[in-house]
């Protein structure tokens, strides 16, 4: 199968900012590749690379064919791209919205007001076509800055962080359309924050951070990369959690993380129920109240602890301490 | 030559978009033609009254200066529509469609001509209830009108150029006035250039915002009777200056915008 996505040795700095150090890429096609880091890790200079929005410092990069940086305009004609910042104008109604990007990519007049008619009603947006993009929610912009995406069915899709600050219910559904759009035989390029959406999404997972590829593979090779199953007690008091960290300790197979926030205790075990019952039964003996446990398979942030040494995500821990001005984040 | 006329119909497509925010968002027109009437009557009637020109009247002698000077002003519009369109991060989405790449400032300083064309309307007429006369005829009078309007499209350019050179709307705003206080105020808007003080003077005779000034006086017949005729090349030539000016403009800022759009982007 032919890759429709490649690229090589991709290399971008922002002054002394490396956003990308390397970065090699195949994406065959029809297949879904999900980018997956935290913020900051290089996603989103990625797509601009590969969409022609930013030439890379070093390496290269061709996309359904054509190479982004001596035919950029061949690439441009090829793609889609749906960014984290929904690019719609919000003084346009969805349908003058979805009309223009037509325009733009000069399909004609009449095919421009088809196209856009079809994805309203593919989107549900019906409804809301002659209302300007202003009085939207948050996941109504979405679904039209992914349905821009779409108006030229371009090949290769580009999707950046499709649902980062949406509610659950909108995350969903945006799941949804994604899904069956791949069904179609579009090769899509996904970048997200969310392990979990990369899991459901994404056929292989390209795990980056500093600007560098530190996993890759799918989601159950990610998973096994990292073994055994993970329990989790939340105990009831702060001051048991000493206690309770020497009991799972006693069963764990590594390390055993702490979110004192939380007042949660997660062990890697190997054993599964059997290890489960012994560690109740050895926190009742010691007297310490627990407040919820669980017994679960590794998820992606277990990857990536164990790759990293640093959750995907800010931690609970992590977000107050971001809040504080000297911890803040680019 | 195709690809030509797709560029130009990608212009017009952009140049629709905002003429349709213009009608989204009317307050903003309504602010952006109340300075131009304001300008009028607070030139006209502060300055206008206080200083007396032997032989004509001052009121009228102003008036050019103020059309001068608001059209310059207008300008920031373009500048800070395009700025609007990075922060918001609109661009972005233009840039990765296969358009032309000059689009989206040639459709934004066209469209912005509207603003031009209704201001110098509104500023007419409030010339006139003012007290302001054309007194040469028609077709000088058009020329006039289209010759601030040709200044005002170049000066459109070298604030597209700025607009996507700083970070946000405010900046432009705040940027703008430093150019163009001292290029609308060390001029012949105000007063005539000969009263001012040696390198201000030499600085207003070959400002080309003077140059429009005193062509579009000549133009109005608002040159007070028995003014002796101006000694310096650009302010006895003064057509030729602006339209020379006009050409340089373009030539020089047209492909500036253009080349910083293609690099525009808003976000590591």
């Amino acid at each position: 199968m032919a890759a429709m996505i490649e690229a090589t040795g991709l290399v971008k700095h922002y002054g002394a900012v490396v956003a990308l150090d390397g970065i090699d890429l195949a994406v065959d096609r029809g297949k879904v590749v999900g980018l997956l880091g935290p913020n900051g890790a290089g996603k989103t200079t990625a797509v601009s690379i590969l969409t022609t929005l930013v030439r890379p410092d070093a390496g290269t990069a061709r996309v359904a064919g054509a190479d982004v940086i001596d035919q950029p305009g061949e690439v441009r004609k090829r793609i889609g791209l749906s960014g984290q910042y929904a690019a719609v104008d919000e003084h346009l109604t969805g349908r003058e919205n979805l009309e223009m990007i037509g325009r733009l990519h000069r399909l004609g007049k009449d095919p421009s007001r088809r196209r856009a008619r079809e994805l309203l009603q593919r989107f549900d947006l019906v409804d809301a076509a002659n209302r300007p993009v202003k009085t939207y929610s948050g996941g109504m912009r979405r679904r039209l800055d992914l349905a821009g995406a779409l108006v030229a069915e371009s090949p290769v899709l580009f999707l950046d962080e499709p649902t980062t600050g949406l509610d659950p219910r909108s995350r969903t559904e945006l799941w949804t359309i994604i899904r069956n759009l791949v069904q179609r035989g579009t090769t899509l390029l996904l970048t997200t924050q969310y392990l979990e959406e990369a899991d459901q999404l994404a056929d292989e997972i390209v795990v980056i951070d500093h600007g560098r590829i530190i996993a890759q593979g799918t989601s159950d090779e990610l998973k096994s990369m990292v073994g055994g199953e993970r329990i989790e007690v939340t105990m009831d008091e702060p001051d048991s959690l000493d206690g309770a960290r020497i009991v799972l300790e006693s069963h764990a197979v590594g390390e055993v993380q702490t979110e004192e926030r939380l007042r949660k205790l997660i062990a890697p075990i190997s054993g599964g129920a059997a290890v489960l019952t012994a560690v109740l039964r050895g926190l009742d003996a010691a007297g310490l109240a627990i407040s919820d446990v669980s017994l679960r398979r590794p998820t992606l942030d277990d990857v990536f602890l164990t790759l990293t040494g640093h959750h995907a995500e800010p931690t609970a821990d992590e977000m107050a301490t971001e809040l504080e001005p000297t911890g803040a984040m680019s | 030559m195709t690809e030509m006329l797709a560029s130009l119909g990608d212009a017009a497509v952009i140049a629709k978009r905002n003429v349709i925010k213009i009608k989204r968002v009317p307050e903003v027109l309504v602010f952006v033609l109340i300075s131009p009437i304001l300008f009028v009557l607070l030139f006209a009637y502060v300055f206008g009254s206080a200083i007396q020109i032997p032989g004509g009247s001052y009121r009228e002698f102003l008036i050019a200066g103020i059309f001068a000077q608001t059209v310059v002003f207008g300008a920031t519009f373009t500048g800070a529509g395009l700025a609007e369109d990075m922060q918001k991060g609109i661009i972005d989405r233009f840039r990765s469609l296969p358009m032309s790449r000059s689009a989206v400032v040639v459709g934004r300083t066209a469209s912005d001509v509207i603003y031009t064309v209704l201001s110098l309307l509104i500023m007419g007429g409030t010339g006139l209830i003012v007290g302001w006369r054309i007194r040469s005829g028609v077709v000088d009078a058009l020329i006039g009108f289209v010759l601030l309007l040709l200044f005002a499209y170049a000066f459109s350019w070298v604030m597209a150029y700025v607009g996507l050179l700083v970070p946000s709307v405010e900046v432009i705003n705040n940027a703008s006035f430093i150019v163009i206080f001292p290029l609308t105020f060390i001029a012949n808007t105000f007063v005539p250039s000969e009263n001012l003080p040696g390198p201000l003077r030499t600085f207003a005779e070959w400002n080309p915002v003077s140059a429009v000034t005193q062509a579009t006086r000549e133009l109005f017949g608002n040159i007070p009777p028995g003014t002796p005729p101006p000694d310096v090349w650009p302010l006895a030539n003064p057509v030729w200056y602006t339209l020379i000016w006009i050409v340089v403009i373009i030539a020089v800022f047209a492909p500036l915008a253009v080349a910083r759009y293609r690099k525009a982007k808003q976000r590591a």
